[in-house]
């Protein structure tokens, strides 16, 4: 079933230098209880995608085009055109966010359970006790031990990882169908990586909620989605099933971002093959493919062709869309 | 067997906490590095990791003497330096430099990256052949930069060239050891395999030994010859970069090891992740006995009476009472 439809979005910020296309035509589906990876270097895009659906950027510092239709529990709503007061009610009920920095996105002057007994209250006309018993098991479903004690710690008494488990909690306490990670795990130490990725994903199961988990690191990925999104200077260039995307990646960025990672698995290799340049500026795009000026494999495209038109995003196996000349034959 | 160009001996550095108020007393010591010994060789590569708060940082700026050791020796090129004054260690600075983690805050925005460059022949007071301009502009050729931006600013640079002007920078004086704190950490994936490119042609080239410290595992599994693993102000494991990752000892090595989340699929469904719980205990306050006692899974009562001391296993060193 999908849960999530997004046409053509579009994120564009007017700046006295010009316009920056944060995100250009951005279409892609999520499906009730998967995974969705979006990965991506910083700029890509990954972030306002997902802000833009939250009702998270200012309507007036922002154009936001395009659609983003959500099956809620009353009925389909377009998350683009819908008013804050529409979204404050899907917000923390039936979407919820958890952001990369645990520590500023907690307030520093409230206990940690009031935060999550609040998020509860929002939604649900109930007795505060009611809330405290939630909040607690949702304490310990993300493992703090002796929740009722730690209730009344404030966040600063917490590392970075218990804060995390934290927001996680926050995030879950009204039993979202949508959980939107962004950088979940980027602020922290590997070991500890490895538990909040490990939680996510058990709750995930049991809750069979739909994951959105934006992140640039291709190990956190492989563990964790179903489908993955490769964005590039705000565009989707790539998109398919895990497995296909790392057993045969189409997009030479993509090929690009698999090859220069150092590998643990596999023995070692005297260079990295690196991808040649930096990522475009938003304000000034390449013409044609945004990625051609540092792409590798443009001679196998007639000459000029990917300097001066955009590819398509194309179906090039089973759900598995790319957006590149070369390979995509006649 | 050649003499280490770095050795150190039973290094520690203690930072006091002071208690709040205006008669603040000290209260105790925050035990960032707690007694480590380790050498690098002449073009060697340790890479030196560990999870953040283990005191790796610290121990890359004492050995340089930014920070003066609590105890223990620093023994530079056969030199014990741990007791020079700061006009002893300016002499000494041209063979040793440092390059930072974060290229934003480590270039001072109001000088042009010729300035920030040319810095250290003028504090050095020394004048390369060809003069100060070409010197520098030669650096920028050689790290990757276009030599005609010598007048620019570094906020009209991206993060990948700001790393550039940081090692040029270090590459200046025509260093023979340099400390690179989390040198590619801040960078994204694309750019940060054309830096750690760099750096090994840079070590090939001029002959250089490097500190490594990261916190990626794979990164320094790339770069390094030999491999510490740290963990609260200690060494752990102490071995070649094959042995430490192909047949670790240490339990925490084995447990960092297997977080790692690797870039594989198929990989990552069969593998068994050791996941350990807890986080850093205060190094303040450590645990008695084993440092690691409080998350290691195969800990027995020994473990909490006697710090394993690091001892030779095959032919790793290895700070365990069970090695596996």
């Amino acid at each position: 079933m999908t849960l999530l439809k997004i046409e053509s979005l579009s994120v564009e910020f007017p700046t006295p230098d010009g316009l920056v296309k944060a995100v250009d035509q951005v279409s892609f589906e999520v499906n009730a209880g998967e995974t969705l990876a979006i990965v991506g270097e910083s700029g890509s895009g990954k972030t306002v995608t997902n802000l833009a659906l939250m009702g998270l950027i200012p309507k007036r510092t922002a154009n936001i085009l395009g659609s983003a239709k959500f099956e809620s529990t009353d009925g389909v709503v377009n998350l683009i055109n819908s008013n804050q007061k529409e979204l404050r009610k899907l917000r923390g009920r039936e979407i919820a966010m958890i952001f990369q920095d645990p520590m500023s996105s907690l307030h520093p002057f409230y206990t940690i359970g009031d935060q999550i007994i609040e998020a509860h209250q929002i939604h649900n006309e109930v007795d505060i006790k009611v809330s405290r018993a939630r909040t607690i098991e949702l304490l310990e479903m993300v493992g703090i031990q002796g929740a009722e004690s730690r209730m009344a710690a404030f966040p600063h008494q917490f590392s970075g990882g218990m804060r995390q488990r934290v927001m996680i909690a926050m995030a879950l306490v009204n039993n979202p169908s949508l959980l939107i990670a962004d950088e979940p795990t980027t602020a922290l130490d590997v070991t500890v990586q490895a538990q909040i990725m490990k939680l996510l994903r058990d709750l995930q199961k049991e809750l069979k909620m739909a994951m959105i988990l934006i992140t640039h690191d291709m190990g956190v990925v492989a563990g964790t989605a179903n489908r993955v999104n490769v964005m590039y200077a705000g565009r989707i260039v790539e998109s398919a099933k895990v497995r296909d995307l790392y057993a045969n990646p189409l997009m030479p960025y993509t090929q690009g971002l698999l090859a220069s990672v150092p590998r643990m698995d596999r023995t070692k290799i005297g260079r990295l093959s690196a991808i040649p340049g930096q990522p475009p500026s938003l304000i000034s795009l390449p013409s044609g493919c945004s990625f051609n000026p540092r792409c590798n494999r443009k001679t196998e495209v007639e000459s000029g062709k990917c300097e001066s038109q955009m590819p398509e995003l194309r179906l090039r196996a089973d759900e598995h869309l790319v957006r590149c000349f070369a390979g995509e034959g006649a | 067997m050649s003499v280490p160009i770095m050795e150190v001996r039973d290094l520690a550095k203690f930072f006091p906490l002071a208690s709040q108020g205006i008669f603040s007393r000290v209260k105790g010591d925050n035990k960032a590095v707690n007694g480590i010994s380790f050498s690098i060789r002449p073009g060697e590569t340790l890479g030196l990791v560990g999870e953040s708060g283990c005191g790796k940082s610290t121990v890359g700026r004492t050995i340089l003497k930014l920070y003066e050791p609590t105890s223990g020796s620093i023994i530079f090129e056969g030199e014990d330096i741990s007791n020079y004054s700061n006009s002893q260690m300016k002499a000494l600075r041209t063979k040793m430099q440092m390059i930072f983690q974060d290229p934003y805050s480590s270039l001072n925005p109001r000088h042009t990256v010729g300035s920030i460059i040319a810095a250290s022949y003028e504090i050095q007071k020394i004048v390369p052949e060809g003069g100060v301009k070409k010197a520098v502009q030669e650096l920028m050729e050689r790290v990757g930069l276009n030599p005609e931006h010598y007048n620019r600013y570094p906020h009209e640079f991206s993060g990948g060239q700001r790393q550039r002007i940081g090692i040029a920078r270090a590459l200046a004086l025509k260093p023979k050891f340099i400390v690179c704190d989390e040198a590619v950490s801040a960078l994204d994936v694309s750019i940060q395999a054309q830096v750690i490119n760099l750096l090994a042609d840079l070590r090939d080239d001029f002959g250089l030994s490097y500190l490594f410290i990261a916190h990626d595992l794979s990164v320094v599994q790339h770069i390094s010859d030999r491999v510490a693993v740290m963990y609260l102000g200690k060494i752990m494991e102490l071995a070649d970069v094959d042995s430490i990752y192909n047949s670790p000892h240490h339990p925490y090595t084995k447990a960092l090891l297997s977080a790692v989340p690797l870039p594989d699929p198929l990989l990552e469904e069969k593998r068994e992740q050791i996941v350990l719980s807890g986080d850093l205990p205060n190094p303040a306050d450590p645990p008695a006995g084993c440092v690691f006692n409080t998350r290691c899974w195969k800990a027995k009562e020994v473990c909490f009476a006697t710090q394993p001391e690091l001892l030779q296993v095959g032919s790793s060193q290895v700070a365990c009472h069970f090695p596996e």
